[in-house]
């Protein structure tokens, strides 16, 4: 690994500061589970590396609101996975935390760290695009909110402006009842990035969303609400119709290795079916 | 080049003090500066799990983090697991079941299978499939590393299909935990 230095703030407006002195020679480090695998292999190359994780008002944990949930940006994978309300109301999120790499990796990894890695195929995309979450980002005029849609912008890249960070991730809490689902296609079980990935939420008022990933060089939402999809009786023209609407802005690449485009449009229409019945299974069954 | 980090860890129970590079992670620092060869290097991109330690009890790749970011919190390696002379009775299951191979995997199967089992004393075969899957055999030993951590959670069972015959267990095995680094060390 080529030499950096390394530095340890305590206080956001220390990170925000030394974001604005070292500008893109600064790399912020949380759970480093895609950054020390970028230093070693020499695709980035930062003078410093700030260790985030000793940032005392940067939260570690979930809290729940009047009206959201707030999951802090230190708050690793396992513990957004295993956390009671999450389980309950944001189900399609717990599922895409728990399929992150393995054990090791999920007790390290963090949900802002997924975001800002801006990977197409990330799992925890689908289930917080489905939810209308919300990045809280600070910077060096102070604090922003981007809704999660206008954050990714493509494969490795947000719309974090220079000395910007994430300090938490909003989800508003369900209006009516509702279940949601994760659902993926890997290579092989177990531990692999995902062909597609995909998350669904049905709503008790008959509403059905989706959003989806892996197909195109950003994470995106359904175009349009996937309700008709709930109808056992909607024909097969009105169905492909439809499914052609909801991915309209599916773009896979035809030079991955994962998949052929032919492939991951063909289990994207699957996996719509698919983590619609589980997540109207889950709405059925009520919380809990 | 870049300044040193004084860090000081409490490994196997013990409070160490290493000055070390930034850029060095805490696999280097366990292995090169402590001595503590037990955790291994292997694929270096947290696939593989060989290099797997408890850090708070949790499972970590210990090639995916910086030595400087362990300063100040409490590391298990697998040199820690015995108790004195007494091997972990996951060590001894794993040797009652022969599911070591080449062994090169073991050290963070072991340390994997801890934590799990720290989480769920009684894991279903599902839990531990989804438990260790951050821990690759290259000898495809899975079934015996399985089957060691069913009968290291409970004894009575043998973890093996139903049928089949029961291996003995608490058999005295020539493995001498004397020569172990900090063994008997932790956990505390």
């Amino acid at each position: 690994m080529r030499p950096f230095a390394y530095e340890r703030p305590t206080a956001i407006r220390d990170v925000v500061g030394l974001l604005g002195v070292h500008g893109p020679a600064a790399r912020l480090l949380a759970g480093g589970t895609d950054l020390i695998i970028r230093l070693r292999d020499g695709s980035i190359r930062p003078d410093v590396v700030v260790d985030v994780k000793r940032v005392l008002d940067l939260s570690d944990a979930i809290s729940v609101e009047t009206d959201r949930l707030v999951i802090g940006a230190r708050t690793v994978m396992t513990d957004i996975g295993a956390h009671p309300v999450v389980r309950r109301d944001f189900a399609a999120l717990a599922d895409a935390a728990m399929v992150v790499g393995s054990a090791q990796i999920r007790n390290r990894a963090t949900l802002a760290g997924n975001l800002c890695n801006a990977s197409p195929a990330a799992d925890t995309a689908p289930g917080l695009l489905v939810f209308g979450a919300v990045v809280i980002v600070v910077g060096p005029t102070g604090e922003r909110r981007i809704p999660l849609d206008d954050f990714f912008v493509r494969s490795g890249v947000t719309s974090l402006g220079p000395g910007e960070m994430v300090a938490a991730i909003e989800l508003p809490l369900p209006a009516v009842p509702r279940g949601s689902a994760h659902v993926r296609r890997t290579r092989r079980r177990g531990h692999d990035l995902a062909s597609v990935t995909l998350a669904a939420i049905v709503e008790a008022d008959g509403v059905a969303r989706i959003a989806y990933g892996s197909v195109g060089p950003r994470p995106l939402r359904g175009a349009v609400t996937a309700d008709a999809l709930l109808d056992a009786n909607l024909g097969d023209e009105a169905r492909d119709r439809l499914l052609n609407q909801l991915f309209a802005g599916a773009s896979p690449s035809p030079t991955s290795l994962r998949a052929s485009p032919d492939y991951r449009l063909a289990m994207l229409r699957v996996l719509a079916r698919r983590a619609i019945d589980a997540a109207r299974a889950r709405l059925e069954a009520g919380p809990g | 080049m870049t300044d040193l980090v004084s860090v000081s860890v409490e490994v196997n129970g013990r409070l160490r003090e290493v000055t070390v590079a930034p850029h060095h992670t805490l696999l280097d620092a366990l292995r090169d500066d402590l001595g503590l060869t037990g955790t291994k290097e292997c694929c270096l991109v947290g696939e593989c799990g060989a290099c797997t330690v408890l850090i708070g009890g949790r499972s970590v790749d210990s090639c995916l983090m910086l030595a400087a970011e362990a300063d100040g919190l409490a590391i298990t390696t697998v040199e820690g697991l015995a108790t004195g002379a007494r091997l972990d009775p996951l060590q001894q299951a794993f040797l009652d079941t022969g599911a070591a191979q080449c062994g090169f995997c073991i050290p963070g199967q072991l340390v994997s299978a801890r934590a799990l089992l720290a989480e769920t004393p009684r894991p279903t075969r599902e839990q531990v499939e989804e438990g260790l899957a951050g821990n690759l055999c290259r000898c495809a030993g899975y079934e015996q590393i399985i089957e060691a951590v069913l009968r290291a959670a409970d004894p009575a069972t043998d973890g093996s299909p139903a049928g089949a015959p029961a291996r003995p267990s608490g058999e005295p095995h020539p493995f001498d935990v004397a020569n172990v680094p900090d063994a008997g060390l932790a956990p505390q």
